[in-house]
């Protein structure tokens, strides 16, 4: 039997580069081995991808897109057909468990610098990911047809409308109609489905290959490069382990917590108290009735405030989408000698603390009306917000950081 | 620090509590009690089918999940259809409701979802003579309602109870108007929380279904993690 198989895999291999692919990402591939916790989000959101894509599948074969159906095929699925509440609670569920992993993923980013050189286009293949993301989850969330799915994308594609010019030309061009319809779900679909299922799944293959490279590698919570001390013989980084099994025995591991979690979600709190499946969703979309109050998504919320802090309509849909854009610059932006949040000195780790609250702060206020002292809150946390980037080039200049040691510690 | 800097952390979450809308009377109603969802669907089919579909539903579907077994669904729930399989429409025709409502009547599958039992459960509690209105009745959860108090005969007449808040009649609640709306009370409230029960119940039919899956799906995670612990420790064991 096992001479069978050896011979099976030498065959594919002289026909294919299988186990040089193994080796390349798993069987051979060096992680530092004081990987934390926090190192779990990225294979927990690849996971998270696996299951959005085999749900949608799922949910495909009964879901319709058209805007007089679509409501009711939902219903359809969670009512009639066989395990499909099930599909639909783990696509909706999985959809806000996506964010979750991706802003920890990212958080972990920001923490131990492994935005740094040389790993500046894995962070921007990441930020890619992101923004992939973001389109994917605006499209997805039209889909299901209701008052928060139809005036939320009202909400966010008329901001087009305010580029001078050609906004309102666009803004007809993204829906396809003078207001938001049939041709408008239709074209959703098509590219919450197939286009940018497909552009997520290559920019993951990019994500991963950019870090995987053999002159990039995974960074570490102390922020060193592991690949300055190799074996002199083997060439192997002496602080690292192959990925295949250390690391895939533990992500097992991380993916059965995570999916208790998840579980304990799906099945006990599908709605999450209004904040992963909105109530005023449960009414067909209307165009004649507009809801008194339309906030996005949760995940979306940061942004939505800072959008709405802004005064001027124009200036509002800058600030929001250098909001999300910023980022893309952190690797620019931070000048400090060290990499990691362990050596980095008190400025820093003040400035992420009130990024973090200012960041959270603002997703709260996404939700709650624009008025009185929320408005006035919005407009300090944005401040805070911009300046965690903005003045990151001197206080990480200035900040007293600590020596960081020759080899990671556990 | 640590500790500091995670308090400082969750700070956000509790400096914005919100409110707003009417004060909600809490509905106890509970889908695992099936006497009580029979109930609440007899209720329904009685008084409100009439006016109001439950279009994604099916008649089958709710005999089966509320154990009517179907003899005594057609006898009892099927006023509005001939196979059990057939969606629970109303008679009603959207023009008739407009004309006489002067609005589109809502459809109720999903009511529970969009609303909440607790907003339900208030909407009927507190219907109120006014005779301002044109079918006689206002509403304290939902002002100015189209709706006429469909369940009067169940509770009785309601007369609106105000309090005098800087010189201002401000509505508080609502109250029996007479001694026999007075009695009634407690089989009304009894036979609200039917009602928003099986409502809810069709709101999300599959609720109790998850709830019972649910927790041996977790089990197993616990039982799997636990293994894939076991199995982590064993490989990182020959690393130190």
């Amino acid at each position: 039997m096992k001479k069978l198989l050896n011979s099976s895999l030498e065959w594919v291999d002289d026909r294919f580069p299988l186990v040089k692919m193994w080796d390349d990402h798993l069987g051979k591939y060096y992680a530092p081995k004081n990987f934390n916790w926090w190192y779990y989000f990225g294979s927990i959101a690849l996971l998270v991808l696996v299951i959005q894509i085999l749900t949608g599948i799922f949910l495909t074969m009964n879901y319709k897109p058209s805007s007089q159906e679509a409501f009711a095929s939902v219903e359809y699925i969670v009512r009639d057909v066989e395990w499909g509440w099930l599909m639909r609670y783990m696509h909706s569920t999985g959809a806000s468990f996506f964010f979750i992993a991706v802003y920890l993923h990212m958080f972990r980013g920001l923490m131990y610098g492994s935005y740094r050189k040389p790993r500046e286009l894995v962070w921007l293949i990441g930020m890619a990911i992101y923004f992939a993301l973001m389109a994917e989850a605006f499209m997805g969330y039209l889909l299901p047809w209701g008052q928060m799915s139809y005036w939320g994308a009202q909400v966010i594609i008329s901001l087009f409308g305010a580029i001078p010019y050609i906004g309102d030309a666009i803004t007809l061009w993204i829906r396809g109609d003078y207001v938001i319809g049939d041709t408008t779900l239709n074209r959703f679909f098509a590219l919450h489905v197939i286009a940018l299922p497909m552009v997520l799944l290559g920019l993951v293959v990019m994500h991963v290959l950019a870090l995987h490279d053999k002159h990039v590698g995974s960074c570490n919570p102390d922020g060193i490069e592991i690949k300055k001390h190799k074996d002199p013989k083997t060439g192997i980084p002496l602080d690292g382990i192959p990925f295949h099994p250390y690391y895939t025995v533990k992500d097992i591991m991380g993916y059965g917590w995570f999916l208790i979690i998840f579980c304990l979600v799906m099945f006990y709190f599908p709605d999450m108290f209004g904040y992963f499946l909105e109530a005023n969703n449960f009414i067909p979309a209307d165009p004649m009735t507009t809801p008194a109050h339309i906030a996005p998504v949760w995940y979306f919320t940061p942004f939505y405030a800072i959008l709405r802090a802004i005064p001027d309509k124009l200036s509002g849909v800058i600030a929001m989408g250098a909001s999300v854009g910023i980022f893309a610059l952190l690797p620019w932006l931070d000048r400090s000698p060290v990499k990691s949040i362990r050596y980095k000195g008190p400025m820093f780790r003040i400035a992420l603390t009130l990024f973090i609250i200012s960041f959270i702060s603002l997703g709260i206020l996404g939700v709650l009306p624009a008025e009185g002292l929320y408005v006035t809150l919005a407009r300090i946390f944005t401040v805070i917000y911009f300046g965690f980037f903005l003045l990151m080039p001197i206080y990480s200049t200035l900040d007293k950081t600590k020596p960081e040691p020759e080899r990671v510690t556990m | 620090m640590k500790r500091i800097l995670f308090c400082l952390l969750l700070l956000p979450m509790f400096a914005f509590a919100s409110g707003g809308g009417p004060e909600l009377q809490k509905s106890l109603n509970d889908v695992r009690n099936k006497a009580s969802l029979q109930n609440g669907a007899k209720i329904f089919v009685n008084y409100c089918i009439g006016c109001h579909s439950m279009k994604y539903s099916r008649f089958e579907r709710v005999g089966v999940d509320l154990g009517i077994p179907e003899d005594l669904l057609k006898r009892d729930i099927m006023f509005t259809a001939e196979k059990p399989g057939e969606l629970m429409l109303t008679p009603m025709t959207a023009a008739s409701g407009q004309k006489w409502f002067g609005k589109a009547i809502p459809d109720l599958s999903v009511v529970a979802r969009s609303r909440g039992t607790d907003w339900l459960y208030t909407y009927f509690m507190t219907f109120y003579a006014d005779p301002t209105r044109p079918w006689g009745v206002n509403n304290l959860a939902f002002k100015d309602v189209g709706m006429p108090h469909v369940l009067w005969e169940l509770q009785g007449a309601q007369k609106p109870v105000y309090h005098e808040e800087h010189g201002h009649k401000v509505l508080v609640g609502v109250e029996p108007a007479d001694e026999a709306a007075k009695a009634k009370t407690e089989g009304y409230r009894r036979a609200v929380t039917d009602l928003v029960n099986f409502l809810d119940y069709v709101g999300e039919p599959a609720k109790v279904v998850r709830w019972d899956l649910g927790w041996k799906v977790i089990l197993y995670l616990f039982i799997f993690t636990f293994f894939a612990y076991l199995m982590k420790r064993a490989f990182w064991a020959e690393l130190h």
